[in-house]
């Protein structure tokens, strides 16, 4: 079982933010999120979008923020639970927590900050009739491991990075791969494109479009799909296949979390804005995940949430201890390992 | 003219006629996010980046709309439920041009 002082769930610029502000107090913290990579929408959606309103920051791109509150956090050591969805929460008899993932990773804390934005990312699913009847049974929304399909007829729906890139690796493992998209032109680095492209002129990859995958057919598990080719002349071709492979990208979703008993409007968690605590004592939520009266879903104000939170869930934690807020510029920062930044020292030298 | 008037019919196939500033730099998912016409957290998801597609919505009326990006006509190519007339709300910087435009907001993805 992980232990730690805050378990923060959803690795975003907030939830990265809040791992400083509690290293200044010296607590500890763990964060899970369900994507592979921490910074959250930042790294997923748009990492090279600008933003411009970050204090201090003229212009800075999504991805460096990222880049820059990892090492900001760095010296605090914050452990890192990725790829796996906070799933349920149990509050023991002494008042701490226990949160388990999707993949049965525990994690026991005194205090959880939900810090989960607009959701754990799910894949979106194209809507056909009898999906789930295929549901790991020919069809699969990521590729764990790239084997299950060698010597496999793979088909692959989609226009942008994973579908181009998945295509280019599944083709000298599949024994066929079709690639099949809603128009012709596809959203991916230029050598991803130029590389399908090369993989078409070999035979090595088929390409349907512009194209959509219409129907699902087989008895117990995927026999073929039903391609709708949407040129001038419409036509539906019935393509055998092992297994069908949907990258339509990800969609966030609050998930499990709506479950936990919080109370929820307008699909966020509402705090009391004192300090960003939940209904739930010791539960509090930050950054876009949650609403209060005035509520404005920025990244500045998540900082600002997870400072005051960092500051009450101290008190949570230490009830007797005594604390005044510090600055950095007089405390410094010393990191869990060993490292101190501390403002140089101003030397006192007479002028002669 | 600072207002134009907007026939946006939800989800629930309700009927709305509001106003909408054009001189407030908004877009019509922004329009449709100020008047709560879909709850919060089913519209605009990436917050106008054309990156969701859960602004999408059928234009009705015959009004010359700025044509598409490059980006809006990548995100439709990859939205469910689009249909010819299918735009992206975010892309649709609310002008004096839209004075009377009619659009349906696509249902939400499941």
């Amino acid at each position: 079982m992980i232990k730690t002082d805050i378990l923060i769930i959803g690795a975003g610029p907030t939830g990265l933010f809040a791992v400083f502000e509690a290293g200044l107090l010296k607590l500890k913290c763990h964060l899970i999120d369900a994507l592979p990579q921490a910074g959250g929408q930042c790294s997923e959606i748009y990492p090279k979008k600008p933003i411009y309103d970050i204090p201090g920051f003229p212009e800075v791109l999504a991805g460096d923020l990222v880049d820059n509150l990892m090492e900001q956090i760095k010296p605090f050591q914050p452990g890192f639970t990725l790829g796996e969805r906070a799933e349920t929460i149990k509050k023991l008899t002494d008042g701490s927590f226990v949160v388990t993932t999707n993949k049965g990773t525990e994690h026991h804390a005194p205090i959880v900050a939900i810090a989960g934005g607009l959701g754990s990312f799910e894949p979106r699913k194209p809507l056909l009739e009898n999906l789930a009847k295929f549901e790991d049974n020919g069809v699969a929304y990521m590729i764990k491991d790239p084997e299950v399909y060698r010597d496999k007829k793979v088909v692959i729906a989609g226009g942008g990075d994973s579908a181009l890139d998945w295509s280019i690796f599944l083709a000298n493992v599949a024994s066929e791969v079709t690639l099949v998209h809603r128009r012709n032109e596809f959203r991916g680095a230029l050598d991803s494109v130029e590389k399908v492209q090369e993989l078409k002129n070999q035979g090595k990859i088929n390409l349907v479009t512009p194209g959509e995958i219409i129907g699902l057919n087989g008895i117990n598990s995927l026999e073929s799909v039903l391609i709708r080719k949407t040129t001038d002349a419409k036509e539906d071709i019935t393509l055998a296949v092992d297994a069908f492979i949907p990258l339509f990208g990800l969609s966030p979703k609050l998930g499990p979390i709506g479950d936990w008993g919080l109370e929820i409007e307008k699909n966020a968690i509402k705090v009391d804005t004192f300090d960003y605590q939940t209904n739930i004592p010791g539960i509090y939520a930050i950054g876009d995940v949650n609403t209060y009266p005035g509520k404005l879903k920025l990244i500045l104000c998540g900082f600002h949430e997870a400072t005051l939170m960092c500051q009450s869930a101290f008190q949570k934690i230490f009830p007797d201890k005594k604390y005044v807020m510090k600055y950095t510029t007089v405390g410094g920062v010393s990191g869990f390992d060993g490292s101190k930044k501390e403002a140089p020292k101003a030397v006192v030298k007479a002028i002669e | 003219m600072t207002d134009v008037k907007l026939k946006i019919i939800d989800r629930d196939g309700v009927l709305h006629e509001i106003d909408a500033p054009t001189d407030m730099n908004m877009n019509l998912m922004e329009v449709v996010r100020s008047y709560e016409l879909a709850p919060e957290g089913t519209i605009g998801i990436c917050g106008g980046m054309a990156m969701c597609a859960s602004c999408q919505c059928y234009i009705k009326s015959n009004h010359e709309l700025p044509e598409m990006s490059d980006d809006e006509e990548a995100m439709l190519s990859e939205a469910f439920n689009v249909k010819d007339n299918s735009r992206l709300g975010c892309q649709l910087h609310i002008s004096e041009d839209m004075d009377g435009l009619e659009v349906e907001l696509a249902p939400e993805e499941a």
